[in-house]
């Protein structure tokens, strides 16, 4: 689904307007973390949605890409001492460079295989999170990671760390779009619709691929450090095999080939289980059946519902505006494109 | 290492990996008459351990006759979930109906957290649980159980698949679903049917290993992955293929764990996987049809 870039950028900015006047308006501190945990898991569902929606491939793995730069970074600063905004690049570095690793042989797997891939080398990876006690303290999580703070000024308050956050996010979209748009775009494009087809024309499959999985791998990867310093606190069980499954889920739950979808999937999948907390026991099998019943009945997910359900009240509004004009010009189309007509 | 230990690692290997092929199946049986990974797979192996220490628990069934009742009643929510969830989406893309089978692995687990609880539960061994000597090694009865049970599905779904004409019809579906639908199949019962037999394979797997490994609400996760790991070691679509892929992870995993570290055998049998999909990128048994760029 390509829009114009011109409606893509309109749309970026309504949403950081949105997310900027967002804090205020909630006034609770339990909802403006609910908010951040949203913006960091939209930052890795841009992402995935670039490798999945896009280029086609599937990453079961994602979660482990996160878990790493969030542990790098930590270990760096909480054990090192290396000042938090070098952990954190490093942090960024380890996740895109093990991606680059990692992806150079899987990424000539398809379907199923890569997911199989992908989904080992997360486990893996989890696994280690884990075992590796004196590095990470293992099950029962690493403590103490110094909060953010970048070029001497420290974020002390946890408004301000969301204010870097969706800073961050704005530009991870803004890349995105940008990327989606430029002669990258276009072959993941024609990558998607046929690879034999694209590799006719010259396109380098394996190259953009590999790219692709890289500049995913590095958006989870900020999502990780900015989560670590944001919560000061980072367990294994954060980093999981569901943690990755979620993410693919608030990929295609929110309409795969959409970024903007991709995001609302991640807010939408983020804020449920806080919602649903209100029905305390039953809470996990709302969840399950919402899901459920949401990939039945909007196949193209909540981006693709959202916009059936925008050009029907267009519609509707655009019918009774004929009708009250009702001047006769120029709406021979419209009105066919109302169909039934009989709403008013 | 000496011969009994290395004897010991193998039987463990052996047994767990008999569920990791039936699981396995599951896969496999679904894969290939819809095209979908299940997600819930791993459920209804969960199922069948927690059912079968249910009915024998709150009923006070006979042990045998527990695992039947629960093995039919996971039979019969393959059938549920088929009807309900899988069949109105049939068309949908597969990504879709994997997402789907996502949930309804959640509203299964979470089911059986809210009827069961947390805790985890222990079946008691088929036959006894004296311990038989073989070679020097420590051979237990539930591990001929699960042996033998294993091989007997195998064989019972062989002879399925090659003699009757349901089994004929369902390898048609997976050849090619329109052409079976032209000469007169029945494709959407087809699809009703492998979800039915794989939740009961799935089933008979959990309750046969839920005596050795013990069984809670959440071991599907786990199990499911190892089936699913399983099948792509022995080639996706290859029922032989998933069947040796379990043993073969079984085994791994057991050697893993007896030689290198209890802690890190999973990401043992998880590097293997991968380096071996990085040599052979269509599994062990599975067909090389490009599926390399």
């Amino acid at each position: 689904m390509s829009m114009g870039y011109g409606k893509d950028m309109r749309w970026l900015c309504g949403l950081l307007v949105l997310l900027v006047i967002a804090p205020p308006l909630l006034g609770n501190n339990y909802y403006l973390t609910v908010l951040t945990m949203c913006c960091l898991n939209a930052m890795i569902a841009v992402g995935l949605s670039l490798l999945v929606g896009h280029a086609g491939q599937i990453s079961l793995g994602h979660a482990g890409f996160y878990g790493l730069a969030a542990y790098t970074t930590a270990v760096l600063s909480a054990t090192l001492g290396v000042p938090v905004g070098l952990s954190m690049l490093a942090g960024v570095g380890v996740s895109a460079g093990v991606a680059a690793l990692v992806g150079l042989p899987a990424l000539k797997l398809k379907g199923h295989y890569l997911a199989m891939a992908t989904l080992g080398f997360g486990v893996i990876l989890s696994i280690l999170f884990n075992e590796t006690v004196e590095l990470t303290g293992g099950p029962s999580g690493f403590t103490d990671i110094p909060r953010l703070a970048l070029f001497g000024f420290e974020f002390t308050s946890d408004l301000a760390v969301y204010y870097f956050i969706i800073l961050i996010l704005g530009l991870v979209i803004w890349l995105s779009f940008n990327i989606l748009h430029s002669r990258v775009g276009r072959a993941l494009r024609a990558l998607h619709t046929s690879e034999k087809a694209a590799q006719a024309m010259g396109i380098d499959i394996a190259r953009y691929k590999l790219f692709i999985f890289v500049i995913s791998a590095a958006f989870a990867g900020l999502a990780g450090v900015l989560y670590a310093h944001y919560l000061t606190f980072i367990a294994p069980a954060s980093f999981g095999f569901l943690f990755s499954v979620q993410l693919i889920v608030m990929v295609v739950l929110g309409g795969m080939t959409s970024i903007p979808g991709s995001i609302v999937g991640a807010f939408f999948l983020t804020v449920l289980p806080e919602f649903l907390r209100a029905f305390e026991s039953i809470e996990i099998l709302l969840f399950g059946g919402i899901l459920v019943l949401c990939m039945m009945f909007l196949p193209d997910g909540l981006a693709g519902g959202f916009d059936r359900l925008w050009r029907w009240v267009w519609r509707m509004l655009y019918v009774r505006r004929d009708k009250d004009q009702d001047t006769g010009e120029d709406t021979g189309e419209k009105t066919d494109q109302a169909g039934g007509g009989d709403h008013g | 290492m000496d011969l009994p230990s290395l004897l010991q690692y193998l039987i463990t290997g052996l047994t767990v990996g008999a569920t990791y092929g039936l699981t396995a199946l599951g896969f496999t049986i679904i894969f290939n008459t819809t095209g979908i990974i299940n997600f819930a797979q791993g459920e209804f192996v969960m199922l069948g351990g927690m059912m079968s220490v249910f009915f024998m628990r709150a009923l006070g069934l006979p042990e045998p006759l527990a695992i039947v009742l629960a093995v039919v009643c996971a039979t019969l929510l393959g059938a549920v979930v088929e009807r309900l969830a899988i069949r109105p989406v049939r068309d949908g893309s597969p990504i879709n109906l994997i997402i789907i089978t996502i949930g309804i692995s959640i509203l299964i687990r979470g089911a059986a957290m809210l009827l069961w609880g947390k805790d985890t539960f222990a079946l008691p061994a088929f036959s006894g649980s004296e311990p038989l000597s073989f070679f020097g090694a420590a051979l237990m009865p539930q591990t001929l159980w699960v042996l033998a049970i294993s091989l007997l599905i195998l064989a019972g779904l062989k002879t399925f698949f090659s003699r009757s004409i349901h089994g004929k019809a369902m390898l048609a579906c997976s050849y090619d679903p329109k052409a079976a639908a032209l000469v007169g199949i029945g494709v959407d019962r087809m699809v009703l049917l492998s979800f039915m037999i794989s939740a009961l394979v799935g089933a008979v797997g959990g309750a046969i290993l839920a005596p050795i490994t013990l069984t809670s609400f959440d071991v599907g996760v786990m199990l499911g992955l190892k089936g699913f790991a399983a099948c792509i070691l022995g080639g996706l679509g290859n029922p032989f293929g998933a069947a040796a892929g379990g043993l073969i992870l079984g085994v791994l995993e057991s050697l893993g764990a007896g030689l290198i570290s209890s802690a890190y055998k999973d990401a043992l049998a998880f590097v293997i996987l991968l380096v071996l999909l990085f040599v052979r990128p269509s599994g062990l048994f599975g067909q090389k049809d490009g599926k390399r760029v």
